[in-house]
């Protein structure tokens, strides 16, 4: 019985990283032998992205069953801090990968660091009351990098919130952060590879986590808030910890999307609450829960719009449609019945049945 | 026999209303203790203040010669005392092995490193921990079901899950929050083998409250009567359920 139910687990996550795996073959064949429009090669390194950003989040959302909307916080967080990495370590670091991975590493801990701080006071509350409050501080994050300014010169660290002239820079100054202008000049060190390994390291970290002493904690909070205190485990301790490995990964993802361009803006549009809402519908639409389900979603929804680039008038439409079929046949218990109906496992059995 | 749990003089408010008051009881070790009394009378409160999720407006608790008035839920649960709920509260997504593996969560332990990085000691403690669950599960017949969401478990077996888990956390006091409620005279008589079973093989000392009679002049050695969060009557059990005053208040003549 127990081999049994282990084997199951482990089947199941071994089919996930299968897929993700598999993916990556064939995209990296497509690539070598040109059958890849240069469209979707530049849309790689996003879906590696967006494929973390679902599955972290989902940590949050599915796992220890808080709604939170400042995802795109923390990535913001993670992204910058990498970049400010790089950048500052650009002639010091020659070797790109290292650089990188170190970039990854400091992105991931501010990130979590921050998913801890703002944890501590914003996991007492619970439903719409901490979605309101985790979109308010994915904003505030935000902002505040917006009137950051970072110099460095021989003298060190300059650090100013009003413009880059109060920084007093030398000569030889180099604004690093420029406020509303964010960082340029960051090194486009992230490949669709280093993009597919941290997909697997986020994988491993989340599935592990999931079947694990703490993963069961974790999802007996979600389950039931007051048996799992009355067995005696640390609420306060578990929800902390999977926000701020949640708030980690996005870091991570944060990283990966800032050393994709050459100039990094915290803009509403790729940090702001549109952000967060899409990484929501990806996690909700792949299954609240679901790991596999929130990598499969996060690609195909940010694959269509572009697919559909050449239909350019109904492309939003489409996109809705698409979106709201997704929902039903997901959800509505009719047609959970129909599918369970005409599934494929049961046609099989019903052939077989017939002979 | 040593008390076990010593409670005096315990009482709360909620605004005006009073909801217990001046609540005593003394139980020893190894026993079988019934808390009784009509709807409303405050039985589950009791068991609330026992267990920390209210803060006794007064009294003292004590168990096992430790005072443990006001701690949180958490740190009564692992001085010794669990419990389970009238509406019963399964970690519903969870496999059933699962739901005890929770409940083992304090007395099994491996760090988080471990756990992600799948170290030997994730393993070994993980091996470790299915075998203890499976042995709890089989007291309570439930091995074969082990692998069901324990949302899809029929009533009984729910109620009888979340007594297993109870016991996962090696408490010294178990509370039973009308264990027997909405089960069949057959479920009913098999939970009474099971209560039993569990307080010999165990060592288990539990409180119980109960609506069904049979269960309780079955099993319990010593009653305490609640009506209107003031006890009515306490001792024996033969003795208090023929008490004049608990007939009228709560049996019915």
């Amino acid at each position: 019985m127990k081999g049994l139910k282990l084997s199951k687990n482990v089947k199941d996550n071994l089919i996930t990283y299968g897929i993700v795996i598999l993916a990556y073959l064939i995209m990296e064949i497509m690539i070598k032998t040109g059958h890849i429009s240069s469209l979707l090669q530049g849309l790689l390194v996003p879906l590696c992205v967006y494929v973390i950003l679902a599955v972290s989040l989902n940590l949050t959302v599915g796992i220890l069953g808080e709604l939170s909307l400042g995802h795109a916080g923390f990535m913001c967080v993670g992204a910058f801090a990498g970049a400010f990495f790089s950048r500052y370590m650009q002639d010091v670091i020659e070797v790109s990968l290292l650089r990188f991975v170190i970039a990854i590493l400091i992105g991931a801990l501010s990130a979590g660091i921050v998913g801890f701080l703002i944890g501590m006071p914003v996991l007492r509350l619970r439903g719409d009351y901490l979605a309101i409050v985790t979109l308010a501080f994915g904003e505030i994050i935000k902002n505040i990098i917006n009137v950051l300014y970072v110099g460095k010169d021989a003298n060190g660290l300059h650090f100013s919130t009003k413009d880059s002239m109060s920084l007093g820079l030398m000569e030889d100054g180099d604004v690093i952060i420029n406020g509303a202008q964010g960082i340029t000049g960051t090194p486009k060190d992230a490949t669709f590879t280093i993009g597919i390994i941290l997909i697997i390291i986020t994988l491993v970290i989340v599935l592990n986590l999931i079947h694990s002493r703490d993963g069961r904690a974790i999802m007996s909070i979600r389950d039931n808030l007051i048996a799992a205190e009355s067995v005696g485990i640390n609420i306060t301790k578990y929800k902390l910890m999977a926000f701020s490995v949640s708030a980690a990964l996005a870091g991570m993802a944060g990283v990966l999307y800032s050393h994709n361009l050459s100039s990094l803006m915290a803009t509403p549009k790729n940090f702001g609450y549109n952000m967060s809402i899409m990484i929501l519908v990806f996690v909700v639409l792949g299954g609240i829960g679901n790991i596999r389900g929130s990598i499969i979603s996060a690609v195909i929804l940010t694959l269509l719009p572009e697919l559909l680039r050449g239909l350019s008038n109904y492309r939003m439409l489409i996109y809705s449609i698409v979106l709201i079929v997704m929902m039903l046949f997901n959800w509505s218990p009719k047609l959970i019945n129909l599918r369970k109906k005409y599934s494929l496992k049961r046609l099989l059995k019903k052939t077989g049945e017939v002979q | 026999m040593a008390a076990l749990l010593e409670v005096k003089n315990l009482g709360i408010s909620f605004g005006g209303l009073r909801a217990v008051d001046d609540f005593e009881v003394t139980i020893k070790k190894g026993q079988l203790y019934g808390l009784i009394g009509p709807n409303g009378a405050g039985k589950t409160t009791v068991f609330n203040l026992l267990t920390g999720v209210y803060k006794p407006s007064e009294g003292i608790i004590t168990l096992d010669g430790v005072n443990i008035t006001g701690l949180k839920t958490i740190e009564i649960n692992k001085a010794g005392i669990a419990r389970t709920f009238q509406n019963i509260r399964l970690f519903k997504e969870l496999s059933v092995i699962d739901n005890v593996k929770v409940g083992l969560h304090n007395h099994y332990k491996y760090s988080t490193v471990e756990g992600i990085f799948r170290l030997p000691g994730y393993f070994k403690m993980e091996k470790a921990m299915t075998e203890k669950a499976m042995e709890l599960l089989k007291v309570f017949e439930l091995e074969q079901e082990a692998d069901y969401l324990a949302a899809n478990l029929p009533y009984g077996k729910q109620r009888k899950l979340e007594i297993a888990r109870a016991l996962a956390t090696e408490p010294k006091l178990l509370l039973l929050d009308e264990p027997a409620a909405g089960m069949n005279p057959n479920e009913t008589r098999e939970l009474m083998d099971t209560i039993r079973f569990v307080r010999d093989n165990f060592d288990m000392t539990i409180l119980l409250i109960e609506h069904d009679m049979k269960l309780v002049s079955g099993i319990c050695e010593e009653l305490t009567v609640l009506n209107f969060g003031r006890i009515l009557a306490k001792g024996e059990t033969a003795a208090v359920l023929n008490d004049p005053q608990v007939i009228t208040a709560y049996l019915g003549e």
